[in-house]
């Protein structure tokens, strides 16, 4: 039995290599080089997440210059603490210590962050204080010295 | 018209169930729902077994790569609710500043005496937080510090329909911002709402685990600030690693493992409250 192919469609199946042609290279135009390389992802997008800026230098490089406070820091209970997490963020002053500076003279409701009582603080974790109650009127650091809070001056 | 109808479709069922009756296979509707049911009850039971497994891809990751694979650890017993991890998030990554953009942020849970839950994260806990419940109506209240879960079967991975969503060869989450066309069907696939659009590139964002400062061999900035040592970061190919010790020594969970998310966030002393 014959198959009878209309002529219109014998006319579209001339141009059908040309339409798979266009498809393929309208496909490599639009898919990024790296794409699949990894996963059904572009591979680029990992180095460009590796490119962006530090803003937190790390508790390490701080010792470097500042030993003696690293050392004191070290020796009581704050030894946990790092010094970026009251400081704040440091790459740019370990970059040029001239020009930016992240000295820090804390209030009040800076320490309660951490020293407020609360109930859902874990008392065996943590030292709290009620900061209606103690020392109102006075700033933490005029008695604590924040690098060594054992030491308490008056 | 309507009883017509049906009389007629009636009929025409009890025609076909004895046509294929007489062919010897006796197939009634009754019949088809229960196998229906057993088999998708099955189905659903099986996933259940193998998503409360929480510590299924602690104990055994993919073997087919090599490398670091990354997890957290949370013990929530330590956390004292600072939010030094969510404003050192924010500083180290540009989330902008406004308090609904977090990719890490810490939530109170409060349990009062007659059983309600309250949980609350004033700016996600970066200022502070308050108890107003007074403290002889409290039952149980403690701090949960949330961020992406990095599952290896991440549902915003497998929504993403132009594969800018994808998880790295270190099992790190990421999203391709150049790729991404802001579609947001990631947010709402993600179960422990971790995702967002960032207002300024206009694409979907989320915890990267810092990845930038872990190629460089820092820790991600939230475990840098963490002060209690609340928070663990470390290779779960790492026997001998912290992460490892942390979670054999501890009654570590998953948030909603019955999603089977694969989720790499382990907590120590979660509470069934916590959603």
């Amino acid at each position: 039995m014959k198959i009878y192919i209309p002529p219109q469609v014998k006319r579209l199946l001339l141009f059908l290599p040309f339409i798979i042609l266009l498809f393929i290279i309208f496909r490599r135009l639009v898919i990024p080089d790296t794409f699949g390389d990894l996963g059904h992802y572009r591979a680029a997008s990992l180095e460009d997440y590796k490119a962006r800026e530090v803003n937190y230098a790390g508790h390490e490089l701080c010792g470097y210059c500042h030993d003696d406070i690293a050392a004191s820091l070290a020796s009581d209970l704050h030894s946990t603490l790092a010094c970026e997490g009251c400081h704040g963020p440091g790459q740019k002053h370990v970059d040029d210590p001239e020009a930016h500076n992240i000295g820090l003279t804390p209030d009040r409701a800076f320490c309660a962050l951490c020293h407020a009582k609360l109930p859902a603080r874990n008392p065996e974790v943590i030292t709290q204080i009620d900061p209606a109650g103690h020392n109102p009127d006075k700033n933490c650091i005029e008695c604590h010295n924040p690098h060594m809070p054992l030491e308490i001056s008056e | 018209m309507k009883k017509n109808n049906q009389v007629i479709k009636e009929k025409g069922m009890a025609g076909e169930k004895e046509a294929v009756g007489k062919g010897g296979r006796e197939k009634s509707r009754r019949d088809f729902l229960k196998s229906t049911a057993a088999f998708t009850g099955g189905v659903m039971a099986f996933g259940l077994l193998k998503g409360t497994n929480a510590l299924v891809f602690a104990a055994a990751e993919p073997a087919s790569e090599t490398g670091p694979w990354y997890g957290i650890g949370i013990d929530i017993l330590k956390c004292i609710g600072c939010g030094k991890c969510a404003a050192a998030c924010k500083k180290e990554n540009h989330v902008p500043e406004e308090p609904w953009y977090f990719r890490s942020w810490v939530e109170k849970y409060t349990i009062t005496k007659d059983g309600e839950v309250h949980v609350e994260s004033p700016n996600g806990g970066i200022n502070g937080f308050t108890e107003t419940i007074p403290e002889e109506e409290i039952f149980k209240s403690f701090f949960v510090p949330k961020m992406c879960n990095h599952c290896y079967q991440s549902p915003c991975v497998q929504v993403c329909p132009v594969g800018a969503s994808y998880d790295s060869p270190e099992g790190v989450v990421l999203v391709d911002e150049k790729y991404c066309i802001g579609c947001r069907y990631c947010i709402q696939a993600c179960p422990y709402g971790c995702r967002f659009i960032n207002p300024v590139t206009k694409s979907a964002d989320k915890c990267t685990l810092c990845y930038h400062r872990i190629a460089e061999g820092l820790m991600p900035a939230c475990f840098e600030v963490c002060p209690t040592g609340a928070r663990i970061f470390g290779d779960l190919r790492d026997e001998n690693g912290e992460l490892h010790k942390f979670l054999q020594t501890h009654n570590v969970q998953v948030l909603k493992p019955h999603l089977n998310t694969g989720s790499k966030l382990y907590y120590n002393a979660l509470s069934q409250e916590v959603r």
